[in-house]
């Protein structure tokens, strides 16, 4: 049974790009036939995520309007071979993608993939609304902090309203990944805690991705994080919570606040010599 | 992943990400406002096939590399035996 799962969140900036290629590249590592469609037209930046810019001919808007068949726009991950990507367009065009075009697109996905990962653009408008309309599956990336819980508020309204499944009285499952957590703010108590947002999204848990360079070092050379350190904490959460997704279950981790070896060691007297 | 790896790993991304960049900007500076030239190419290569032998479109596999100094365009098309011998 293929699933259709969009990356969404109202607000930019978030991670929905980060989380859709650690997501998609986590499943497809686990053994999932895995495609990761980019629903950003005009700004397209999945490719570049996952290394593959230099090899996009073809995009989704080009088979949507019938200039070139899905096999021909399909990119295989050099690194995972049940790993594929979808390019966006670079068109100024909005109106390039239709409901009607992008619903036949997910039909022939649903064919070949377990998965079909929808990166939304941000916003509220019709990208948003197109790459979250055919979903089975939507997760919610926030950041702990006002605007975005806003936000993502907004998004949990749309997605109760203005999907398929929403429309045909079908349940879509939902869930919430926060991410950039920064452990050492939410000690200091300078961040929203975990609790307080669950409170008022009222969504289930998907996991918490710490803030963490090991994230922008994995982007810079063009691959998810999940694949160029999979031993690092960011990996360790996509990874867990991929396994979620796919129904196992995993305990959820608040992320700590790293202590520098020092004050590990000696305890409060290094921090206070 | 070795000790060397370990320690250069975060150091050496930032000359990584700069060098992607300016290898998918050069390009995309140049195609804005006007066709892919390798969407352009492979559309017309495959007329002229077609003119010869019926294609599957869906067995037809483009890939594409962009270098600095060269690209390739690599287009990989199935030609069942039966196919050719009626062409
Ligand atoms: N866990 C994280 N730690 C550090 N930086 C992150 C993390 N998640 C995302 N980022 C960075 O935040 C920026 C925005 O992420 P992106 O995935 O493009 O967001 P969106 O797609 O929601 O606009 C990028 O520079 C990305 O590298
Ligand atoms: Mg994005």
């Amino acid at each position: 049974m293929s699933k259709v799962m969009v990356v969404t969140s109202g607000k930019g900036g978030v991670g929905k790009t980060t989380s859709s290629a650690s997501l998609g590249a986590a499943l497809a590592q686990a053994g999932q036939n895995v495609v990761l469609v980019d629903f950003d037209v005009g700004l397209r930046n999945l490719d570049l995520v996952m290394g593959a810019e230099r090899r996009v001919v073809f995009d989704l808007v080009n088979v949507v309007q019938g200039d070139a068949k899905l096999p021909q726009a399909l990119i295989r991950d050099k690194r995972v071979e049940t790993l594929y990507l979808l390019p966006a367009s670079q068109t100024r065009d909005k109106d390039a993608l239709t409901e009607e075009g992008v619903g036949r697109v997910i039909a022939e996905l649903r064919e070949r993939f377990d998965w079909i990962v929808c990166d939304s653009p941000a916003g509220i408008e019709k990208g948003a609304q197109l790459a979250m309309r055919f979903a089975d599956i939507a997760v919610v990336v926030t950041n702990p902090e006002v605007s975005s819980v806003r936000d993502s508020d907004r998004i949990i309204g749309m997605l109760d309203s203005k999907t398929l499944r929403a429309e045909t009285g079908e349940r879509l499952e939902k869930h919430l990944l926060l991410t950039r957590y920064d452990a050492a703010r939410a000690t200091k108590g300078e961040m929203m805690k975990v609790e307080d947002i669950l409170e008022i999204l009222a969504i289930p848990l998907l996991g918490i991705v710490a803030e963490s360079p090991d994230v922008l070092t994995a982007s810079n050379v063009g691959s998810p994080v999940t694949l160029h350190n999979p031993a690092s904490a960011a990996a360790r959460s996509y990874t867990d919570a991929a396994r979620r997704l796919m129904g196992e279950s995993v305990a959820i981790n608040t992320p700590a606040e790293k202590r520098g070896l020092m004050s590990r060691l000696f305890g409060r007297k290094a921090a206070a010599a | 992943m070795s000790i060397l790896n370990f320690f250069s790993r975060n150091r050496s991304s930032a000359p990584v990400a700069k060098d992607r960049l300016q290898l998918l900007l050069a390009h995309e500076r140049v195609l804005s406002g006007r066709p892919d030239l390798a969407a352009v190419l492979q559309k017309e290569i495959l007329a002229v096939i077609a003119k010869h032998i019926p294609i599957d479109q869906d067995k037809v596999v483009v890939k594409l590399d962009r270098g600095a100094k060269v690209s390739t365009l690599e287009i990989d098309i199935e030609m069942p035996d039966e196919v050719i011998a009626q062409g």
